[in-house]
Order: C-alpha cells, then structure tokens, then sequence
C-alpha cells in the first residue's frame, strides 16, 4: 500500500471508461467514418468514443491524491451468481422446455440468491410463482407462449 | 373553449370502462411494486412496462402513466415508513417524512404525502392541458438543428441533476449514446457494434437495457447487505390530519406545487430538484426552521407536492417535442415506440384521443390514488414485512417474461443479464444510471438530427449557432456545464446531494 492518498472507485471507473471507449473507438475503426456533410455510419460513434476515452481519462487523472470517500463496499458474488443467470436460463429454455417449467426453474434459481432462503419456501415459492403466471400471463393476457415445449416427452 | 370540448375528448376516452379498469390495474401495481423498499419509479416501470404492451396503444400509456402515479406514490410510503427511499425524489421526503413516523405520527405523514400530492397533481395537470397545445406549435417550427440541440441541453440538464461526479455523469451519457448506436445505421444500412449477432440489428432492447441497469442491479445492490428492516408500523392509528396541521399543510403545498410545476418542465430530470427546491424553500420560510429534519410536516407536505407537479409537468416536453426529461419519461418513449407512436408535436394533431386521454387519465389517476391508497395503507405496509428474499425471486420471474413478451427473442434476455451486470458494476463505481438511460434513448435522435442539419446546411456546423433559437439552446447549455464545474457551485450541489441522502 503506497501513502499518496488516491481515490480507488475512481480509478476503476477511469480505467472502465477508458476501455470502453477504446473498443467502441476499434469497433468503429471498421466503419465507413464519411465527412461531416456526409457522415457514415462510423463518424458519430467516433466521435463519442473518442469522448468517452478522454472523459474515462480525466476521471483516472484526477482521482491521484485524494482520499476514497466511500469504501468500494461489499459486493453481492451470490447475487451474480443466480440472479444473472436467470432470465439467460429462461431464454435458453423458455421455447424449448415451454414457458411453465422454463419459469418454474428460473424463478427457483434466482431464489438461491439470497442466503436466507431455505429449500422448501423456494420450492413452494416458484411453484405459486410460477401457476400465477401461467394464469395471469398465458390464459389471462393470451401471451403466445407455448406452455410446455418440444423438448418435453408429454 | 376549445381547451374544454378537447377536455371533454379525453374524458370519454379516459373514463371508459376498460380504460378505467387499466388505469386502476396500473396504480394497483404501481404502488405495489413501488412500495417495495430499495424499487423507485423507474424500475417499477421498467419491470411493468412490457405487460401493458399487449394492450392498445392508449390504455397501454394509461396504465403506464398510472403504474407511474402508483410506483411515486408507493416510494413516499416507503421513504416514510422505513427511511428507505427508492430514488432520489422521495430521498427528500424520507427525511422528516421518516421523523414523523418515530413520533407516532406515520398516519399523519402519509396522509400528508397523499393529500400534497392529489392537490398538485391536479393542477399539474390542468397546466399540461393548457400549455401542451401551444408549445406544439412552436416545437412543430424546430428543425433538425434546433432538436438536436434541445437534446444537447436535455443531456446535459440529466448530467447537471445526476448524483456524484459531473465527469462521472458525462462519461455515463457518453456511454449510453453509445449503447444507442447499436444495430443499423439508418442511413447506410451498416451494421454497428452488433459483434455480428443478427438478432441486434434492430438495436439493443430498450426494455432489456432499462430492466437490466435499473430493476437487475438494484436486487443486487440490496442482496449486498441482507439485514432486517425497521418498519414504523406500530402507530398509524390517525390518518387524517386535523385542523390544525391542515393549516400547516396548506402554504407548503401550494408553494411545492408551484416549483415543482415550473421546475419539471426543464428536461433531465426536474422532479428531483423540484421536491430539493421546494424542502429549502419551507426551510428558510419556516418560523422554526429547526424543525426540520426532526420531524416537520412542512417538509414533507412541500417536497411532495412539488415532486407529484414535476412528475406530471414533465409530460409536456415528452409530448409536445418528443424528448424525454428524466428516466421514467425515457422509458415512456420507449413504450409510445414500440406502440408504433412517433412521439413528438403531430402526436397532439394525429391523435387527440390518445393525447388527451393521457392528460385526463393522469387526473383520474391521481383522484384514485387518493381515494383508494388512504384506505389501502394498511395493506401496503404488511407488504413492507415481507421479507426480501421472497420478494426478489418473483421480480426476477416477472422481468423473464416480461423483457422476452417484447418481441419473443432469447437475445433480449441475455441482454437483461448483461445490463444487470453492467449496471452494477456502474453503481459500484458511483456512476448514476440516470443519465446513461436517457443517453440511450437521445441517441439515435440525437445522430439522425446531427445528420440531417449538416446535410441540410451542406456541411456547414455554424448551422447550429446561426439559428437562434439553436443558438440559445446550445449557449444554456454551456451555462449549465459552466456553472456545475465552477467551485463555489459544485460545492453548493454537493452539499444538496448529500444533505437529500441523509
């Protein structure tokens, strides 16, 4: 640990600007960038990430010598690990399995999120979830999913 | 009186039955979804949005606009009851709001909150009725310059009103631009940024993106810390105030409605200075100004009435230019889009039905909210003892079917989990996602105007500076970027932001 004060948040999110804007900057290399009377498809997002790169620039620059006013906190690890996989699941599975076990299973993965949460409620849980859906969403507002999909051997 | 047959237009669009029914359905679940601790406004509607896109286009606004009036309204609840404001708006109410509930007086407050928040609604809304025809036609005069640089000074109000760091602010508009180019150039037809996935070539989705960095990253921000909540439930005995604080209410009220009136017409995000306005203002007109922050009914009377008038007057930019001037209004354009609405001026000229039955369905709305959510406070508040943990797994259920009932497209999906990331990590970093969100929808406006003016004035950029009322827009915002970075400001903008967090 070095004793200049300096600000960790903001050098993170100096080094995050500074990175996105430089892959949309390479990503926008690969377009037709045009002339200011006629601007292609690349000019604008050039220009923006252009900006996002300097802006990302200042935040880093000025983040040396002073002190992090609000430490990074804890981050929620579990949380990412079942709430993000999710709705992916619900998308991989949602046509294939059909909507009533492709909910029933995300709604279950997402409830393993919380440390709190035991094996029964979360079963009894994303089974209510789940009929209430299918009857407020299925038969009710006559989405067009298919409740049970072609995966399944009924 | 062509104001009162257009009136009388709304109204018979607005009261009928099935229009009733779903403005009713959409303050129900408002407040419902928005009474929840940690959820403000923007996320509530970002997870409701999608199950009003089955309906037609004005019913859909209708309950969207009453999802909006609920999902407020149920924030004040809970900034009252539990000091857990959901966004930054009701962050001003929380402060004497949750002071008052310690004391006994919860009911009190409540009733307070709602009864400010009826009365400026009301004539919030009657201002939108009168000045949103006018200011059509003027706004039907813009062209693709004077839009592009109205937008400018949207973004840069957004960066101005955003929580935290200018810079920070800055680079999260930049961002959302940038999310905003995604798909097809309009012009050539080029693919952009799609990572050679077809299924973006129509561009991210809206819903996607709003549900990802506001309603995914605010569970997690909350599943950071699971601890068990205080919820001043005991003593709401009293609802109604009585005489004497109805006294009191009534200066506060009157004064929030006006600066909330005035301040949320100013694009990016009114509202928020509006309810921080008005607290000051009862603050240094109050004759024991240390009341406040103990429990003082002016400071909740106030800031509510005056974020309840912001949050309607914020309509009128939407529906008079088309420009979004905060999240929830950025989210509306979204839902206007995807009903196949160009919003903008010829929406009040195409359409009068949907455009005044919106302006009467936002009265409706607000009379409901009253005469149901008063009787209705004790349901609500049972809802804030359900434990989170029971709560989240639902909201993730409804945001699957939600977000894939848009357009049936697994993409969208895997787009909400990296949104959620993406905004979480953001929020770790202390970027505001406000300003990205509005990014994201100016941006394709935003380049299509840009493009448009330097074709019409043959590649000449002075174009923007010689049109007046260009000019104007673009010499505001400049003020606006000055003033936020010049010391003495900053400092002042500082102390606001963290006096509202306390």
């Amino acid at each position: 640990m070095s004793t200049k004060p300096k600000d960790q948040t903001d050098i993170a999110a100096g080094l995050f600007f500074m990175t996105l804007g430089g892959f949309f900057g390479w990503q926008a290399l690969q377009m037709e960038i045009g002339t200011s009377l006629r601007m292609g498809p690349g000019y604008f997002p050039m220009v923006l990430s252009g900006l996002l790169f300097i802006l990302g620039a200042v935040i880093l620059f000025k983040a040396f010598g002073r002190a992090d006013d609000e430490p990074f906190g804890r981050i929620a690890w579990r949380g990412i690990l079942f709430i993000l996989p999710a709705p992916i699941f619900f998308g991989l599975t949602v046509r294939g399995l059909g909507f009533v076990p492709a909910l029933f299973i995300t709604t279950l993965i997402a409830s393993q999120a919380s440390v709190r949460m035991r094996p029964l409620p979360a079963l009894i849980l994303a089974i209510i979830v789940t009929i209430m859906s299918t009857l407020i969403f299925s038969y009710g507002l006559g989405l067009p999913f298919r409740r049970f999909g072609p995966w399944l051997p009924v | 009186m062509d104001l009162l047959s257009n009136l009388a237009l709304g109204f018979s669009v607005a009261s009928s039955l099935a229009n009733l029914a779903f403005c009713l359905i959409g303050v129900l679940l408002g407040t419902l979804i928005g009474v929840l601790p940690g959820i403000g406004a923007t996320a509530t509607i970002a997870m409701l949005l999608p199950i009003t896109f089955q309906l037609e286009p004005v019913s859909s606004l209708i309950m969207l606009a009453g999802i909006y009036y609920g999902a407020q309204y149920g924030g004040s609840t809970t900034a009252i009851l539990i000091n857990m404001p959901g966004e930054s708006s009701s962050a001003v109410t929380a402060i004497d709001g949750y002071q008052m509930a310690k004391r006994g007086r919860a009911g009190t407050a409540l009733a307070t909150a709602a009864l400010g928040s009826f009365f400026a609604g009301s004539v919030a809304t009657f201002l939108v009725a009168i000045f949103a025809p006018p200011l059509t036609t003027i706004a039907l005069k813009f062209g693709a310059a004077e839009y592009f640089s109205l937008m400018v000074m949207g973004l840069v109000m957004s960066v101005a009103l955003a929580h935290g760091s200018v810079l920070k602010a800055l680079a999260m508009v930049v961002l959302g631009l940038l999310l905003g180019m995604v798909g097809t150039d309009v012009y050539t037809g080029a693919p952009r940024f799609t990572m050679g996935m077809n299924q973006f070539a129509d561009g991210l989705n809206f819903v996607a993106v709003a549900v990802g960095v506001f309603g995914i990253a605010e569970i997690l921000r909350n599943l950071e810390d699971e601890h068990d909540r205080q919820v001043m439930t005991k003593n709401i005995t009293r609802l109604f105030p009585n005489r004497e604080e109805f006294r009191q209410m009534v200066g506060p009220v009157l004064r929030g409605t006006g600066i909330g009136s005035v301040l949320g017409i100013l694009p990016g995000g009114g509202a928020i200075l509006a309810s921080f306005a008005s607290y000051t203002v009862e603050k240094k007109l109050s004759k024991n100004p240390g009341e406040f922050g103990k429990g003082a009914l002016a400071g909740v009377a106030g800031p509510e009435s005056a974020n309840n008038a912001g949050a309607q007057t914020s309509f009128i930019p939407l529906l008079t230019l088309g420009i979004p001037a905060n999240p929830v209004m950025a989210l509306m354009i979204g839902a206007m889009i995807i009903q196949g609405i160009v919003p903008g001026p010829n929406v009040v000229t195409e359409q009068p039905a949907l455009f005044w039955g919106i302006i009467a369905s936002m009265w409706i709305g607000n009379l409901m909210l009253v005469v149901l959510n008063l009787p209705l406070i004790g349901l609500w508040v049972k809802l804030l003892t359900v434990p989170y943990y029971v709560l989240f797994p639902i909201i993730m259920a409804m945001c699957s079917i939600g977000v894939y009932s848009v357009n049936s497209n697994p993409y969208d999906l895997f787009a909400v989990a990296f949104f959620g990331l993406l905004g979480y990590v953001l929020s770790k970093l202390r970027c505001e996602p406000a300003p990205l969100l509005l990014g994201f929808v100016l941006g394709p406006l935003l380049e299509e105007n840009l493009r448009r003016a330097m074709i019409l004035s043959k590649g000449d950029p002075t174009t923007f500076l010689t049109r007046p009322i260009s000019a104007t827009l673009l010499l505001l915002s400049l003020a606006i970027l000055v003033l936020v970075f010049l010391p003495q400001i900053r400092k002042r903008r500082e102390e606001v932001f963290t006096e509202s967090d306390a």
